[in-house]
């Protein structure tokens, strides 16, 4: 009687892209190709075959072996594109893994997405069954959890209304609260919290959390760090399709927040590489120096430093603001800072002149704590347009030797660690 | 991919084991059990989705089939003069109308169900197989109101029920196993070949033809028969004319034919299908 979950051992994935043979083909293109490239089309495979070294296949995953017990919540992190919905879809058995194999133990009932399945003529209470269905919820197990899905979802009161008519937060309660009660003895849950105001993803994470405790066991794809922090014990870091970490949670986190960053000190965007939606505005180099202005990725919290970014206008650009986003190797925030916060700064910089530019902002000393954080960067006009953003940047540590209540050596918890203006004095009775 | 079930006390827990599938798959008859519900529901959705919130709606199955009668007796029987096995036409007509249009909105809607459907193959598991199947099983609520007319239709022409009219659910059978074949085998072409889509109502228009609805079977030059009584559809429309009019009794060995090919249709559709099923949340 084992006690594993799930067992993967190799397990990979491999797409066909580009034209032949990927997505949707006519008849017209077979009969052609038939005739242009007619040994071509004799040999090929209609399926995915891991052999075919052709370069018109990647690998969106591979060599994936991992094991999970019984009860355990795991973490998938990991950037776009790393393979996370991939491997969630190879478990849920929506695709075919191209080689390697997974054992599954137990029924698996995945959110990939919420909703699918809801029909917009439908009534709510004619999705849930269908939507039950779907899911693999027997009739008699949704007639029994029929009203515990309506009351957790908020709707009683519409529940014989087409959905067609269910205001966006209506349904998507509604289409979390089905999949929300499955009890399948494997969850798997794909980024359902990126969609939804805060009081719903608070009660997707209260009922996952719950779903937790129950002993089953979850598996967990997020980008949304704190909430992966919360949820799961080990987590694992998926990049360009491979695992590239499995830790506990903290250590999974910290490392997929500060990879990818090699350079020390500085963070350069070459033009090819970046992911820009507008060629208006070029990010350069983002720079952390220290109180001698020395390129560094370590900085003395008693010393102050500073945070220079560097980027090129293709264009006077109205309204620009550039800023940084500061957040701990943890994944949690600590401040968002903009160059025009100051209202002088926001009068005088209202049109910047195209041409190389440098935002610089001083730390003052004796702001952060010890530890490992990240920089981010945002160049944006409010509610016209973002030019560029990478939430990932650069990352650099704070030492806190010489910092004001450094002698006594303890580790104290926060991202900050302010020197503040006590008093002491007698009181007097 | 294998499944076998362990069973505990706590009921089972079934072990799956994921790996890549190779060659020609059968259908798994326990999973498509475990799922017969998914089926039920997805069958009850293409029936309330297709009457709610029309104007017509259940009527709809009702003028469909008349009109179409009303159209056919007029062109074909009073102006073309298409010769009707001596039974007055409307009644001909509507006897070959009714298998028709189950069969023929049948198909034309299991055929493109994967691609509308991409959004819930993409996102879940279920045995793809149902998809196809809904819509067929669906329409055998139109059949039945049609039906109804049918059986109003044989009180005002005074026809009275043959002794053969037991055979009636065979080749509804037949028309339903035939259906459910080439349906699945668009479904599972349409997903690859997108211009499948555009195909389907020229295919089944052609069809009509190749079937003795606008006219009598025995029309066919012999020497053409054996090749005509292939057309499984031309069986079954042959049968019920039969069947509820006592007209035209089919050969043997065409309603033969016609089953062989039916059944050829169906399984060669369901191995087909389950080999492309691998790769339709990759390509849909």
């Amino acid at each position: 009687m084992t006690d594993i979950s799930i067992r993967t051992e190799n397990l990979g994935k491999q797409y066909r892209i580009g034209q032949y043979v990927a997505n949707y083909r006519t008849l017209r293109d077979v009969l052609v190709e038939s005739v242009t490239y007619p040994k071509r089309w004799l040999m090929r495979r209609r399926d995915d075959h891991p052999d075919v070294r052709s370069p018109d296949t990647i690998w969106a995953l591979r060599h994936i072996s991992f094991e999970l017990k019984q009860g355990q919540v795991l973490g998938v992190i990991g950037r776009n594109g790393a393979g996370k919905s991939t491997l969630l879809k190879l478990l849920s058995r929506v695709t075919e893994p191209s080689e390697g194999m997974a054992e599954i133990h137990g029924r698996v009932g995945s959110l990939l997405e919420v909703g699918t399945g809801f029909h917009p003529e439908l009534t709510g209470r004619e999705n849930i069954y269908l939507n039950g269905a779907i899911l693999g919820m027997k009739r008699i197990e949704i007639d029994r959890k029929f009203d515990e899905i309506v009351a957790f979802a908020e709707v009683e009161k519409f529940i014989d209304t087409p959905v067609k008519r269910y205001s966006s937060g209506m349904y998507l309660r509604l289409a979390f609260a089905v999949a929300a009660h499955l009890e399948p003895e494997i969850l798997v849950v794909d980024e359902v919290l990126a969609v939804g105001d805060a009081e719903f993803q608070r009660k997707c994470l209260g009922k996952m959390s719950e779903v937790a405790h129950q002993g089953r066991t979850v598996l967990f794809v997020s980008h949304n760090m704190s909430a992966i922090a919360r949820l799961t014990q080990d987590t694992i870091v998926l990049d360009g399709g491979q695992i590239i970490c499995s830790a506990p949670t903290t250590e999974a986190i910290d490392t997929y927040m500060t990879s990818g960053i090699t350079q020390v000190g500085e963070r350069r965007w070459d033009e090819a590489g970046s992911n820009l939606d507008h060629a208006l505005f070029q990010p350069v180099a983002l720079r952390v120096l220290d109180h001698e202005g020395r390129m560094t990725n370590q900085a003395m919290s008693a010393e102050g430093f500073v945070v220079e970014f560097e980027y090129r206008l293709d264009t006077d650009i109205t309204g620009l603001r550039v800023g940084i986003y500061l957040s701990t190797s943890r994944g949690e925030p600590v401040f968002t800072s903009f160059d025009t916060d100051a209202p002088e700064a926001f009068e005088r910089h209202t049109i910047r002149k195209q041409g190389h530019h440098v935002s610089r902002c001083k730390f003052p000393p004796n702001l952060l704590n010890e530890g490992r954080f990240v920089l981010g960067v945002n160049a944006s006009s409010f509610r016209i347009q973002s030019y560029f953003t990478d939430e990932h940047a650069l990352s650099f540590t704070i030492d806190a030797t010489g910092a004001p209540g450094t002698h006594w050596p303890e580790t104290r918890r926060g991202p900050l660690r302010p020197a503040l203006e006590w008093e002491i004095s007698e009181a007097v009775v | 991919m294998g499944i076998s079930n362990a069973r505990t006390n706590q009921g089972a827990i079934p072990v799956t084991i994921i790996r890549p599938t190779r060659g020609w798959k059968g259908i798994d008859f326990r999973e498509l059990w475990r799922y017969r519900e998914l089926l039920y529901f997805l069958i009850w959705r293409d029936i309330k989705v297709r009457y709610k919130q029309s104007l017509l709606g259940a009527t709809w199955a009702i003028i469909q089939p008349l009109l179409t009668m009303i159209i056919f007796t007029v062109f074909f029987g009073q102006w073309a003069g298409i010769p009707t096995d001596g039974v007055s036409q409307p009644i001909f007509y509507f006897a070959g109308i009714l298998p028709w249009q189950f069969f023929q909105s049948g198909v034309s809607k299991a055929g493109t169900s994967l691609v509308a459907s991409r959004n819930l193959i993409t996102k879940i598991y279920f045995p793809r197989i149902a998809v196809p199947i809904a819509p067929i099983i669906a329409g055998l609520l139109d059949f039945g109101l049609a039906f109804l007319i049918l059986v109003g239709m044989m009180f005002f022409y005074g026809v009275t029920p043959t002794s053969a009219l037991w055979t009636l659910p065979l080749f509804l059978l037949l028309a339903i196993v035939t259906a459910v074949g080439i349906g699945i085998w668009l479904a599972g072409l349409n997903v690859s070949y997108r211009d499948i889509g555009y195909v389907i109502p020229f295919l089944l228009q052609v069809w009509f033809f190749l079937s003795p609805i606008v006219y009598s079977s025995t029309i066919v030059p012999e020497k053409l028969r054996p090749y005509y009584g292939l057309n499984p559809m031309a069986g079954v429309v042959q049968g019920f004319r039969w069947a509820i009019l006592g007209v035209g009794k089919p050969d043997m060995a065409d309603i033969a034919a016609s089953i062989g090919v039916a059944v050829i249709l169906l399984v060669s559709g369901i191995f087909y299908f389950k080999r492309m099923e691998r790769t339709f949340a990759d390509v849909v």
